[in-house]
């Protein structure tokens, strides 16, 4: 269960990252919120696929 | 009495775990190669190298039909150069190179790998450096620098050299599984920074990309002081800027894992993910910053502090292993050398080197310069592999003689590179006229030098 949670949490992450600046490209969001969600996405990801890599690996 | 081993013997125990051939419960599928060059190619050199396109002047049908063909000869470089041999030797660079050429020149090359793999991690560091100066508002080189443009930035500079020495003194391996973690969040990044500046130039719609492109991006005007690259130019750098890794045979230490010679496929993941996809985003980002090719900015512009991040992480996770592999190739030369201090001086001159932004805006110059000089060695190793057995030559002449320095080998590679320095061609084009010179040269020297050993027992009992 644990793994499963922190693959959809490292994986939302990635989402976050990419998904905002199509959003942004067709104006139905600012810069200022694309650059603030990114950065969300890039900690989520950091924090969860590190540790869905050490689940992995125990 | 102090004993000192030979250079020889020093050599061989830095690479005595990879003395025998990978025996076949050790191969790797084909996953394992998609995955490994996906993570490569997508770099902190990357957001400079397509910048540097839109800096050259390059048209946007250039640039898109130059990446595709010299991406897709990169490729079958790989495929129909590389791995067949690598599949069928399965040992590193080093002990084929060894067999052909002998301990001597094998450090030769060694040495000069090194100093390369430096050069490259200073590259690297300097990328990462336009983003830490960020926050203190650090003045970044521009395109026409070539020598350390403030006191800021050589500390700036020495600060991320520090750290990352440190790092591959320390704590190499976690480094190499944290460059893993870091590969497609990185990719992303360049494709979301690219995506959101497009407005800025004027594309609201998928519609308008090829006008924005022709008009605002690619436009086929060089910045001033410039020289213009064409369509040759980019499929060129595209096939030649792995040129040692294909072409010149280092990626035989990765591919002898592989089941099959088709895996040199897996390298189109490296070359369109990184090498088309990453550069065309840089340079959409590059031609939203007015031409500007300090990496840092660019990249906050378009993705703001995530954007600086991944700047950061992508010159840190490839300087490291670039930095490793430079210590270890140095660490033959200098006898009773802990590996610490090794990597400690290939850090120095590392960090020496990332002071100077020439390094970064020759970047093009400087990676086709890489490529060119260690091509002659997989003309060599091609020969020897392929040729010399079919023409009644031996293959591996250095070690079923016990040679130290094959001559045949050493002449070729210097002769081959004077013929490349003195030829009237830019630097992206010597490449390939160089590696049948070398080809050619090699086997010549080889004949002369293989049929004067059978004769000379003749000679001697007449």
């Amino acid at each position: 269960m644990i793994k499963v949670v922190t693959k959809v949490l490292a994986f939302s992450g990635l989402l976050l990252t990419l998904l905002p600046s199509f959003l942004v490209f067709s104006g139905k969001i600012s810069w200022g919120l694309h650059a603030r969600l990114m950065l969300v996405g890039m900690i989520l990801w950091f924090v969860f696929a590190t540790l869905s890599y050490r689940i992995r690996r125990i | 009495m102090k004993s000192r081993k030979s250079l020889t013997a020093r050599l061989d125990a830095l690479y005595e775990y990879d003395r025998e051939p990978v025996a076949p419960h050790k191969f790797q599928g084909i996953g394992k190669f998609v995955s490994t060059f996906a993570g490569e190619h997508v770099a902190g050199t990357e957001f400079v190298i397509g910048a540097l396109f839109v800096a050259r002047g390059v048209s946007a049908p250039d640039l898109f039909l130059g990446l595709l063909l010299g991406n897709i000869l990169a490729v079958l470089s790989w495929v129909f150069l590389c791995t067949p041999i690598a599949v069928r030797v399965r040992l590193t660079l080093y002990w084929q190179l060894r067999r052909i050429c002998g301990p001597y020149l094998t450090f030769i090359y060694s040495l000069i790998n090194a100093l390369m793999f430096c050069f490259l991690a200073g590259a690297m560091i300097s990328v990462a450096a336009t983003a830490v100066g960020l926050p203190f508002k650090m003045p970044m080189p521009g395109l026409e620098d070539m020598f350390p443009t403030s006191v800021m930035w050589v500390v700036v500079v020495f600060l991320v050299g520090a750290v990352v020495t440190a790092l591959a003194i320390l704590g190499f391996e976690r480094l190499a599984q944290f460059a893993r973690i870091c590969a497609p969040w990185m990719f992303l990044v360049f494709v979301a920074a690219a995506v959101a500046v497009l407005p800025r130039l004027g594309c609201t719609s998928p519609g308008d990309f090829w006008r924005v492109a022709n008009e605002k991006i690619w436009t086929g005007v060089p910045a001033a002081g410039q020289s213009p690259f064409t369509l040759w130019h980019v499929l060129f750098f595209a096939w030649f800027c792995n040129m040692a890794m294909h072409i010149g045979m280092a990626d035989l230490s990765f591919f002898r894992y592989a089941k099959k010679w088709y895996y040199g496929f897996s390298s189109a993941a490296g070359m369109f993910l990184g090498h088309f996809v990453a550069w065309i985003c840089s340079g959409i980002l590059c031609a939203a910053a007015d031409v500007t090719i300090a990496p840092g900015p660019v990249a906050y512009m378009g993705a703001g502090i995530a954007g600086a991040v991944c700047v950061v992480i992508a010159g840190w996770t490839t300087a490291n292993p670039t930095l490793y592999r430079a210590g270890l190739a140095l660490q033959a030369a200098t006898p009773n050398w802990k590996r610490w201090k090794v990597t400690l001086a290939a850090g120095l001159v590392t960090t020496i080197a990332a002071c100077f932004p020439a390094l970064v805006m020759k970047l093009l110059d400087f990676v086709a310069l890489y490529g060119l000089i260690l091509m002659p060695m997989g003309a060599v190793i091609f020969a020897d592999f392929w040729i010399f057995p079919r023409i009644g030559l031996k293959s591996n002449h250095a070690d079923l003689r016990g040679t130290l320095f094959s001559w045949p080998a050493g002449l070729s590679w210097a002769l081959t590179l004077v013929f490349c320095f003195w030829l009237p061609l830019e630097i992206f084009f010597k490449g390939l006229p160089g590696w049948f010179v070398a080809l050619f040269l090699y086997i010549g020297l080889s004949f002369i030098e293989q049929r004067g050993r059978s004769r000379a027992p003749l000679e001697e009992r007449a």
